[in-house]
């Protein structure tokens, strides 16, 4: 066996070229089946992991015609008290533009409780979160994204300054620790309000939405009952006006339209996969015809049918395998080059890589064996005789 | 007492033409000792090459019985076909018929490696019968670095690695010049007085009067010179040919 390895090997490396041209094939579709693979499920990943950093108790409650249909904040207390209901955060959200001086920037603004920072999992880097105090009293204090206080402060220290919201002054009480962004949006380019002041603000006395996290993880789906159904008696039996998402739905979403962005991605690189066997096929035959003269001899001096198809699907497999380690080297460095430039996140599938070389494999032995065939196949006569 | 390596018996071979069939093999019948060295004469056409890949097991008659060391050649399948060809016969080509990627050691192993014998016998074998063509020191050159006459040896060579119990030449002397030709008919006159069976296929009768024995063939049909028999069956049907 090792010695057939060995007259395989011999016979590709002593016509290089065409031995390169042919493997083309295999190298572009195992590498491209892994680098549309690991770009895909690394965003997918990224996203996922951003969503679960959320935590994974976190429901969101959504509220729509908020004109005709409104959730004040003293329905607040009727959540509040489930029991499968740890704490909840309501939250008012809008666009102003924030002013240091002449720097401003256009930044989203969530008018929220003390209660978010736990509710969400965010983390001052510097200064403090709001307090019950700041909302009751409606002080006009302002927390900053990362981003937002990069963006207006540059590396001077905003905590204590203030910053115009739409014309009127803000103290900067705190600054978020950085989020990183999701689905391309930042999460730190926002602007914290109390909700009180925010609500003055955006002119709006109700509430978008509110998040509410659950006792423990294991109640996330009985506390979502729960809210469904306090929610419809304060909406008079209505469920049409809001709608209740844990994180899971959205993380289950994302991965199945990831999921299926990855199988027909894989799908596409496999058809060039199919198009290189065609083309080893299509050699290995130009071989067999080439070498007519050399499998007569073979033949004459006692070769088995079984030597000769061997020999001939051992080299289109050689081929084909070379084709794809090469592949999976050239796909794994090109991944690695594209997320270094891009900076999008990747990430390699073990099973995947194994699965595409293995398909590349598997093309050499089935389009290997027609070839291998004709060879076994000729008679000796006719073999010798040809020049 | 001599023993029949090799027994013809009434084989005929056709062959389709165009529609036409052809016999290229009359009722042909020869009997070969073991220790013989055959010449087998004939013009181009005569079927001497047909006769050739029959005894060569290549081809298969299509009546007639073929009885090589006992066993029965026009029974055969591919498979067994081609173990008599690895084990007991030895093909000696005009053209040599080296593979010209490998070297000579590899050429001379290739027809050990197809009876599966390990890389270290096979290298052995073949390293001991380069040295009795005499060309141990070239044995890593590849044929297109050595002459003819020396891959010829490099071919014989190969058809003696076996140890098979025939050597089969064909024009072996064919595309050589006459001193190098000279040198591979001494060669295999050494290898007949050492005890191989030889059989030698020309058209040449100078190269045919090097064998002991003579067999001419002609449209077809056997004569053997001398007046011998060709085996216990005559060729009387052709009753008009003469052993001449």
């Amino acid at each position: 066996m090792s010695q057939l390895i060995k007259m395989a090997v011999k016979s590709i490396v002593s016509n290089k070229l065409r031995a390169f041209l042919t493997m083309l094939g295999m190298i572009i579709g195992v590498s491209s089946v892994i680098i549309l693979v690991s770009i895909s499920q690394g965003s997918s990943k990224q996203i996922s992991d951003q969503i679960g950093e959320l935590g994974t108790n976190l429901l969101t409650i959504n509220f729509y015609n908020t004109d005709s249909s409104s959730f004040k904040e003293k329905d607040l207390s009727t959540l509040k008290e489930l029991n499968s209901v740890k704490e909840v955060a309501p939250v008012v959200s809008g666009r102003v533009t924030v002013k240091n001086g002449k720097t401003s920037s256009e930044v989203s603004v969530t008018g929220t409780t003390s209660s978010y920072q736990d509710v969400r999992n965010v983390k001052v880097s510097s200064g403090r979160f709001f307090t019950d105090f700041d909302n009751e009293e409606r002080l006009k204090t302002a927390i900053l994204g990362s981003d937002t206080a990069t963006t207006l402060f540059g590396l001077s220290n905003p905590i204590g300054e203030s910053v115009q919201i739409n014309g009127t002054s803000y103290k900067v009480v705190g600054v978020l620790e950085s989020s990183g962004s999701s689905l391309g949006q930042s999460g730190d380019d926002i602007v914290l309000l109390p909700i009180k002041v925010a609500q003055r603000l955006l002119q709006n006395t109700t509430i978008s939405s509110i998040y509410v996290q659950a006792q423990n993880e294991n109640v996330v789906n009985f506390a979502k009952a729960n809210i469904e159904s306090s929610l419809s008696v304060l909406f008079g039996g209505s469920q049409d006006n809001f709608s209740v998402t844990n994180q899971q739905d959205v993380i289950d979403t994302v991965s199945s339209v990831s999921n299926t962005m990855s199988i027909m991605l894989g799908g596409i690189a496999c058809i060039s996969l199919v198009v290189g066997g065609i083309g080893i096929m299509n050699i290995m035959l130009v071989s067999v015809s080439e070498r007519t003269k050399e499998i007569g001899i073979r033949k004459a001096i006692g070769a088995q049918k079984m030597d000769i198809l061997l020999q001939f699907l051992i080299e289109s497999i050689v081929l084909s395998s070379f084709g794809g380690m090469i592949g999976v080297g050239l796909g794994v460095s090109l991944a690695k080059i594209y997320s270094v430039i891009s900076g999008t996140a990747i990430s390699f599938s073990i099973p995947v890589i194994i699965l595409s070389f293995t398909f590349s494999l598997l093309v050499g032995v089935m389009f290997g064996v027609f070839p291998a065939y004709k060879a076994s196949n000729m008679r000796p006569i006719q073999a010798l005789r040809f020049e | 007492m001599e023993s029949n390596l090799i027994q013809i018996t009434d084989m005929n071979r056709y062959y389709e033409f165009g529609g036409e069939t052809l016999q290229v093999l009359k009722n042909v019948s020869i009997t070969i000792n073991k220790g013989d060295f055959v010449a087998i004469v004939g013009p181009s056409g005569s079927g001497k090459s047909t006769f050739m890949n029959m005894i060569g097991c290549l081809d298969q008659p299509d009546s007639g019985s073929y009885l090589f060391d006992g066993e029965a050649i026009e029974e055969m399948n591919d498979r067994e076909l081609a173990l008599i060809r690895n084990q007991k016969i030895g093909f000696i080509f005009q053209n040599f018929n080296l593979l010209t990627k490998l070297s000579a050691l590899e050429n001379v192993e290739l027809p050990l490696s197809y009876r599966g014998l390990s890389q270290k016998n096979r290298t052995n074998m073949a390293i001991q019968v380069l040295r009795e063509v005499g060309l141990e020191e070239r044995m890593h050159h590849l044929p297109s670095q050595l002459s003819g006459g020396q891959q010829q040896r490099v071919a014989i060579a190969r058809a003696l690695a076996g140890r098979p119990d025939i050597l089969l030449a064909d024009e072996p002397t064919g595309a050589l010049d006459q001193k190098t030709g000279r040198e591979i008919l001494d060669l295999m006159k050494k290898l007949h007085k050492e005890g191989h069976t030889i059989i030698l296929i020309t058209h040449d009768d100078k190269i045919a009067k090097e064998a002991s024995r003579i067999v001419r063939i002609e449209d077809g049909c056997l004569s053997e010179e001398g007046g011998i028999p060709l085996g216990n069956v005559t060729i009387n049907q052709n009753g008009s040919k003469k052993y001449s």
